[in-house]
């Protein structure tokens, strides 16, 4: 691996040297390392490019790393990604992709991944997009994740996604499935800058009796970029569900939030909050009595606020 | 020593808040009071550099800061705890205890001041300075953020709302021993008898002007006397009627 897509690798997966544990590297469209454990397995797939991760049932404190960096000009990359989490396991999926694009043509990365979550099993769930480039370039990074959920009975995922820097133009799907007394998480942070576009569009099912579903998405929008946030959380049973978009806008940026409950039970619960605003004048103030320029104050609050 | 000369403050709707504001404070510990909606904040948010005057000068130790920013005041020596705290999402109270004291804050640091507002630093540390921290949590928090600067001129905008009364006694321990500690200004907005008690001086805010200001001993007795009876000239009417 050359520093450039080390500096991807530590950028998305916080990986210095290789990770302990289960792991997958894609570089440039191919593995380029991997290591398996007596409880979790991955294998290529022979009909479509990418991989099934394989947890066996009561894996407890493990954790998988599969990142991806793509650092070739022109590259469109497509993988399809299952991941198989057995009953009554504990793990953590650490997935990731970086571009890093210093051509003209643009490189793109889109990415299928499958969640099939067992009985009572937890699962914490990291991915993290970022990109680079080259000044003067005129390559665009793409990156399209798709996140499927298959929650069983009473398993648990915690989901936290960042993209915070570098992607040109974002299309991300994320669909879920509850069965009873299951519970999803997803904190979403998003920053996008120039003139950057991001679709962030989520979609819950709460099937199963007593499931609970909680969405937070907080997004920061400057200069000219455009995001466009939608949610929908369907309740079809005696279950819980709550969406959170909290959006901060700057410069000439354009936030769309869309929200959509339906409920299909009585004793469905579910509760949506949007706010869309620039960063409170307020706490420009407080920390700038703090001893803050205004800049760093606003730097401060925005770091924050996507943490 | 803080030294206003002729302030005056108005709204862009023109209402006119302050009318010729002169004061030097230059004993260690000065209290403002006076009926809400008198201008006390207004003032407060005006030495800050929060609000920008109308007209008038502020002397910060002789020089002139009448044109500097909040920042620029701040890095001057001027502190100033909010009578309404504000939340942030996503900042913690470390990391707004380290801002306010110009560098990362060591644990045993946070617990020497959060104590001092009465709070165990390791329960609270790690917590957003958010609508997850009660009213009176978040206002100790931002009293301890001051006293954390250790600033030349510390303004406390009513420090004892929404405290409640064991803290109460706590805190007006925090200011003696403040004072004493300090060879700055202590400014403290308050309605607060207790804290009226150790004033070195008291300055009387009524209708956006200085009403009275001198040592606590001559202000207090006539601020008792002030205090009786309403003061809405329609509900005074009302009573002349009836
Ligand atoms: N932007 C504004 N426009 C119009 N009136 C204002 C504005 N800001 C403050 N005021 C009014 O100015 C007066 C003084 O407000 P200020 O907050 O300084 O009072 P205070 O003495 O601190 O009162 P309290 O004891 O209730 O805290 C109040 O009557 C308030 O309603
Ligand atoms: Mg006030």
């Amino acid at each position: 691996m050359d520093a450039i897509q080390k500096n991807i690798l530590k950028e998305v997966a916080d990986l210095d040297a290789l990770p302990v544990g289960a792991y997958n590297i894609r570089s440039n469209g191919a593995t380029s390392a991997r290591n398996t454990t007596a409880n979790i397995d991955i294998v290529t797939k022979e009909d479509k490019p990418g991989i099934d991760i394989i947890i066996k049932p009561g894996t407890v404190h493990e954790s998988v790393h599969i990142p991806v960096v793509v650092s070739q000009a022109g590259l469109k990359d497509m993988v399809y990604n299952d991941f198989y989490v057995g009953e009554g396991s504990d793990v953590v999926i650490v997935a990731g992709c970086g571009i890093h694009n210093c051509g003209d043509a643009d490189s793109a990365h889109d990415g299928i991944h499958t969640f099939y979550v067992g009985k009572n099993a937890k699962l914490r769930y990291i991915e993290k997009h970022y990109g680079e480039g080259e000044e003067g370039t005129r390559g665009k990074r793409l990156m399209n994740p798709t996140t499927v959920v298959h929650l069983e009975e009473g398993a648990q995922m915690i989901m936290e996604t960042s993209q915070i820097a570098g992607i040109d133009d974002t299309t991300r799907i994320t669909t879920a499935d509850l069965a009873a007394g299951a519970k999803l998480d997803i904190h979403e942070s998003i920053m996008t800058t120039g003139e950057q576009n991001a679709v962030s569009n989520f979609t819950a099912d709460l099937n199963g009796e007593n499931c609970s579903c909680n969405i937070v998405s907080r997004a920061v929008a400057r200069d000219k970029s455009r995001q466009h946030f939608t949610s929908r959380l369907n309740g079809n049973n005696v279950c819980s569900g709550h969406s959170e978009c909290d959006s901060i806008m700057m410069d000439e940026a354009y936030v769309l939030a869309t929200p959509e409950l339906a409920a299909s039970c009585t004793d469905a619960s579910l509760i949506h909050e949007a706010a869309i605003g620039k960063i409170a004048g307020e706490q420009l103030m407080k920390l700038m009595t703090l001893g803050l320029t205004e800049q760093e104050a606003e730097e401060q609050i925005i770091s924050g606020f996507l943490r | 020593m803080l030294e206003l000369q002729h302030i005056s403050y108005q709204t862009e709707d023109e209402k006119e808040l302050l009318y010729d504001i002169n004061l030097k404070i230059d004993d260690h510990f000065v209290v403002i009071t006076g009926p809400n909606g008198s201008g006390k904040s207004t003032l407060a948010k005006i030495i800050a550099g929060i609000l920008t005057p109308t007209g008038g000068k502020i002397l910060l130790d002789g020089e002139d800061i009448t044109g500097l920013n909040i920042t620029e005041r701040a890095n001057k020596g001027v502190g100033y705890a909010f009578q309404q705290p504000v939340r942030f999402k996503g900042l913690t109270v470390k990391d707004l205890m380290s801002l306010a004291a110009g560098k990362e804050a060591k644990v045993s640091e946070l617990c020497d001041v959060l104590s001092e507002v009465g709070l165990c630093a390791k329960e609270y540390i790690n917590r957003d300075l958010d609508g997850s921290l009660s009213g009176g949590e978040l206002k100790r928090i931002e009293i301890a953020m001051t006293l954390a600067r250790g600033a030349k001129l510390s303004i406390f905008d009513e420090p004892e709302a929404g405290i409640d009364l064991w803290s109460f006694q706590k805190l007006i321990h925090v200011f003696e021993k403040m004072v004493q500690a300090t060879d700055g200004n202590i400014l403290i907005i308050s309605h607060q008898e207790r804290i009226l008690d150790i004033a070195d001086k008291i300055v009387y805010l009524k209708d956006g002007q200085v009403a009275m200001y001198d040592s606590r001993e001559k202000i207090l007795p006539n601020i008792l006397k002030n205090t009786g009876g309403g003061s809405c000239q329609v509900l005074l009417d009302k009573g002349k009627e009836a």
